[in-house]
């Protein structure tokens, strides 16, 4: 089941490539066809899936791969992989529904993007190392290629620093995962049985050096202050799909492996480091805002919110290390909302990245000041932006406040000076109420003037983006339910 | 009562590459210009004759053969058939480019000898058989990079074969002291001997044969030739000489690391390993010819194929990840080379604009070459890559494993600067960037594509099937 969910978009990605006489509207309408038959299968793994008990997976399947370094084709969801998988899936949707007017090469470009999603899906279910790195290091390959093939402004140079800072991680990722695999006793690159027994317990040095290496290619992904220069330049030149699914599934890659793999594999590196991790948390945090607040260019900025957004989840799964026996039930409400924040966040920004690209479509521009009053041509625009902006703000009712809301508790619970962290979401609301005010408020003027307003496939992919995070922030229980017994569980793995 | 026997059917494969070279030598002399396909018929069929021999053979246990000289064992099996594998896939690359050439049934024997040669080192189990591969190794090579005529051919050619003189006397000098040494050229009592020997001159001997090696290898400190070869040489041998040779050598360093003492050499292939692979990729960084960056590239590979022999006797995973790396490297640069071959007239890199436009296909087996010889997943050369940074880390070489991923990095902006034009728009405006090539007109070539596209497609495949693949390399 899981193995079809995952390679049937790669099916379909070859059968596009391969069979030239498609049309273009039949290449558009398979990926969304495609999109939607893997959605509605993740959605019925998710009305069968029962929490598996605490180191094991729902669904799971293995087969061997590469004996001779114990390395197999292990898959299955937890209460970690199966929400991801469910917004991976959502947002591809929402993409292909987006792209149904691709004029530039659409059956290439759906071909590489239902590769994509076959990555991305690949990588939330993947229970083996080698197989997490597989799909790691081709989400790169796949995204490059959309920014140099779609993108536009100084395309190739973005591209090119895209691929080489976020190579240069994955490949530190992978020192950092022979490291375990030599350390664990049997060799193996088995996650769950890594995570049962794991390896470097008691050794500090090794340990912190492969934790090192770890962090370094996560941190690269996801990504933190100081290593998210390469995101910007790649946000601001990638199409409005491409931004979507780099800042709503891919940088999900790296927080989603701290949950995954850093905190159960290593957790008494992880506890002695666990300050380093609080403060990149912090600093990306209020760094993040603060340049975002800086921006002109629309996309930018809410490409740095991306920045602001991930220290949130990276501040809490640092929390979560300062083990006290004490504040056992704040640690989890922490990770609970770092994982929540992930599902939110790409909900919430695969939603205004498309917002912006309707911006460059119609106007060839996301300079905010050459805008004004558009919110007069382009209500419902207007009004979808303007819903996102509050989501992504954390205003109540969204998916963002649960997110937020869990985070901060469980955060200041257990180490109370987190709680300056709190200042990233008043500048956040401060730079989201500004762009607004810019773009949409006033006179009309510059390029709003005959900016037309959305068309029906811009707003069936936008809208449900939206829908879906005021479903979240309004009834959180059946998405916490999932996540929570998984939160316990490594909280759990973390004292030991 | 067998061991006393020579049993002469364990050399099956050398019998038939060596034969079937001088029958196409002979042959080819007989048969007129326009029909020397037969030849090139026959030197295919030789070849998988050599591919079949070996692949029943390796499913009999380890062996030797010749008074212990020569093994019979799962690597020497391995490299039997990829070296004849990977010259079976390169005579593709001769279909399109010598074909109805002044010389073509010479190239033919050229390369069974040297595949015969190639094969002999890598199952060399005594200093004078080693001796006797690198020589009908590297002989005809001078000869495969001199048929090019052309001026930078005869350069190549030249440089090689000094550069070959230089490490071929030292190999034989490395051969003279151990054997002074111990009084015995085998390599089963020199195991036994060299314990007490002097750790000086036993140190000496290890430097000059596996530098010697080199030379074959294209490893720093004998790469000088490599880039001039692969530039100048026709595709047919430039494929083949960064190719083929190597699976022997490589698989000879191994075999002679696990014989000497343990003091006298780890340090040395881990310094060799590290100066090949990182002066390999900034050489290639600012080459604009394709064929001599894939010259430095291989440089470099020849320096992560040296990371799992320092492992050697420390890692269980040393063997038989080198021999997945060998198999993986022999697809993949094959799948590269093809590539330029399949576009002859484009010599600069600026020229590949637009070509993945023009040739989807063959620009797709291009991005499967060049970014599996980075190491990018699934491909074959990065289960090779992961496995032998791991024996390497597994036998204490941890910093190694690092120097390995390092170098990857580097090695993937030169690799993308290939990439980039290739996927690029082609621009008709301008005459120098056009679609059709420098020329204008270019010349259709039918086999190299075709060629590109399946290596890349079983360097895939390999990475994919990486299970089935290990399970071979362990042996029975």
């Amino acid at each position: 089941m899981l193995s079809l969910i995952v390679f049937l978009p790669l099916i379909a990605a070859v059968a596009l490539a391969a069979v030239p006489r498609l049309g273009d509207t039949v290449a558009r309408w398979t990926w969304v066809a495609v999109a939607a038959v893997d959605l509605g299968l993740i959605a019925l793994v998710w009305a069968r899936y029962d929490t598996p008990p605490p180191g094991e997976l729902a669904f799971a399947e293995r087969a061997a791969w590469i004996p001779g370094v114990n390395s197999s084709y292990h898959i299955g969801v937890d209460g970690f992989s199966l929400p991801l998988v469910s917004m991976t899936a959502v947002i591809y949707l929402a993409c292909a529904v987006y792209a149904l007017r691709e004029r530039h090469r659409p059956r290439a470009h759906a071909a590489l993007f239902l590769f994509l999603q076959s990555v991305s899906l690949g990588l939330f279910v993947a229970a083996d190392l080698i197989l997490f790195f597989v799909f790691f290091d081709l989400s790169i390959v796949g995204m490059y290629f959309v920014i140099a093939g779609w993108g536009h402004g100084n395309r190739a140079h973005s591209a090119l620093k895209f691929f080489l800072y976020t190579f240069l991680g994955s490949l530190a990722l992978l020192v950092g995962f022979i490291g375990l695999y030599v350390a664990a006793n049997p060799h193996t690159f088995d996650m769950p049985e890594l995570a049962a027994t794991p390896p470097l317990q008691g050794r500090p040095v090794a340990g912190g050096l492969v934790l090192a290496a770890i962090l370094l290619g996560l941190a690269v992904k996801t990504p933190t202050v100081p290593f998210h220069t390469w995101l910007p330049p790649a946000h601001t030149d990638a199409p409005a799909v491409g931004s979507a699914v780099l800042a709503g599934v891919l940088l999900k890659m790296g927080t989603y492996g701290f949950v995954r793999i850093a905190m159960p594999m290593l957790p008494q590196a992880w506890r002695a480091w666990a300050w380093v991790v609080i403060v990149v948390g912090v600093m990306s945090v209020i760094y993040g805002a603060l340049v975002a607040l800086a921006q002109s260019n629309v996309k930018r900025m809410i490409a740095y919110t991306s920045v602001n957004h991930m220290g949130y989840i990276i501040l809490a799964v640092g929390v979560a290390g300062l083990v006290a026996a004490d504040t056992t039930q704040a640690r989890s409400v922490a990770v609970a909302g770092a994982v929540t924040q992930m599902v939110s966040h790409g909900l919430i920004t695969g939603a205004l990245f498309l917002l912006a690209g309707v911006l460059q479509d119609r106007a060839g521009t996301y300079d905010m000041r050459d805008f004004g009053g558009l919110a007069a041509p382009a209500p419902t625009f207007a009004a979808l932006f303007a819903v996102g902006a509050f989501a992504s703000l954390g205003l109540p009712a969204f998916s963002g406040f649960i997110a937020e809301f869990q985070i901060f508790t469980g955060s200041v619970a257990a180490a109370p000076v987190t709680a300056v962290a709190v200042l990233g979401i008043l500048i956040t609301a401060a730079l989201f109420l500004r762009a607004l005010q810019r773009v949409f408020t006033g006179d009309t003027a510059g390029s709003s003037v005959g900016f037309t307003d959305l068309r029906a496939r811009e707003l069936w992919s936008v809208g449900p983006l939206l829908l879906l995070s005021l479903a979240v922030g309004v009834l959180p229980r059946p998405l916490l339910d999932v996540i929570e017994p998984a939160a316990h569980a490594v909280v759990g793995l973390l004292g030991r | 009562m067998e061991t006393e026997m020579m049993r002469p059917l364990l050399l099956l494969p050398e019998m038939l590459l060596a034969g079937g070279a001088l029958a196409a030598l002979i042959g080819g002399s007989f048969v007129p210009r326009h029909r020397q396909w037969i030849i090139r018929i026959f030197t295919a069929i030789v070849l998988v004759a050599t591919i079949v021999a070996a692949a029943i053979q390796i499913r009999s246990p380890a062996t030797s053969a010749f008074d212990d000289s020569f093994a019979v064992d799962t690597a020497t099996g391995i490299a039997r058939i990829l070296a004849a594998s990977g010259t079976l896939l390169i005579l593709a690359i001769a279909a399109d480019e010598i074909a109805g050439s002044a010389r073509e049934s010479e190239t033919y024997a050229l390369l069974l000898f040297s595949t015969a040669g190639t094969v002999l080192l890598a199952g060399a189990n005594d200093l004078l058989a080693l001796a006797v591969g690198f020589l009908l190794a590297s002989i005809p090579l001078y000869a495969l990079i001199g048929l090019a005529h052309t001026g930078a051919g005869a350069e190549a050619a030249m440089k090689t074969y000094l550069m070959g003189a230089l490490f071929g006397i030292l190999l034989l000098l490395g051969v003279t002291i151990l054997s002074g040494l111990t009084g015995t050229t085998g390599y089963a009592e020199l195991a036994d001997r060299l314990a007490g020997a002097p750790k000086a001159a036993v140190t000496v001997a290890a430097v000059a044969v596996i530098g010697g090696l080199m030379f074959k290898a294209g490893g720093v400190p004998a790469h000088f030739w490599v880039p001039d070869a692969a530039q100048a040489a026709t595709a047919t041998a430039a494929t083949f000489l960064t190719t083929v040779p190597k699976i022997g050598a490589l698989v000879a360093v191994y075999r002679l690391a696990t014989v000497l003492p343990p003091s006298s050499w780890p340090l040395l292939v881990a310094a060799l390993a590290v100066a090949s692979m990182t002066l390999g990729n900034l050489a290639a960084y600012w080459q604009s010819d394709p064929r001599r960056l894939l010259g430095w590239s291989t440089v470099s590979q020849v320096g992560f194929l040296l990371v799992p022999i320092v492992a050697a006797g420390r890692s269980d995973l040393a063997l038989p990840s080198l021999l997945v790396y060998l198999t993986g490297y022999t697809a993949t640069n094959i799948a590269a080379f093809a590539v330029s071959a399949a576009l002859p007239e484009r010599r600069d890199l600026t020229d590949y604009r637009g070509v993945a436009a023009e040739r989807p296909w063959l620009a797709a087996a291009l991005l499967v070459a060049l970014l599996g010889l980075v190491g990018t997943p699934p491909a074959a050369v990065f289960v090779g890559k992961l496995t032998t940074a791991t024996a390497a880390w597994d036998g204490g070489y941890a910093w190694l494993a690092v120097v390995v991923f390092a170098n990857s990095v580097l090695s993937l902006f030169y690799y993308l600067r290939w990439i980039v034009p290739t996927y690029r728009q082609p621009n008709p405006g301008n005459p120098d960037g056009g679609a059709r090539g420098p020329s204008g007109d270019e010349q259709v070539r039918p086999w190299s594509p075709r060629l590109a596209v399946t290596a890349a497609a079983v360097s895939l495949a390999l990475g994919v099937a990486a299970g089935p693949l290990w399970a071979l390399v362990t042996g029975p």
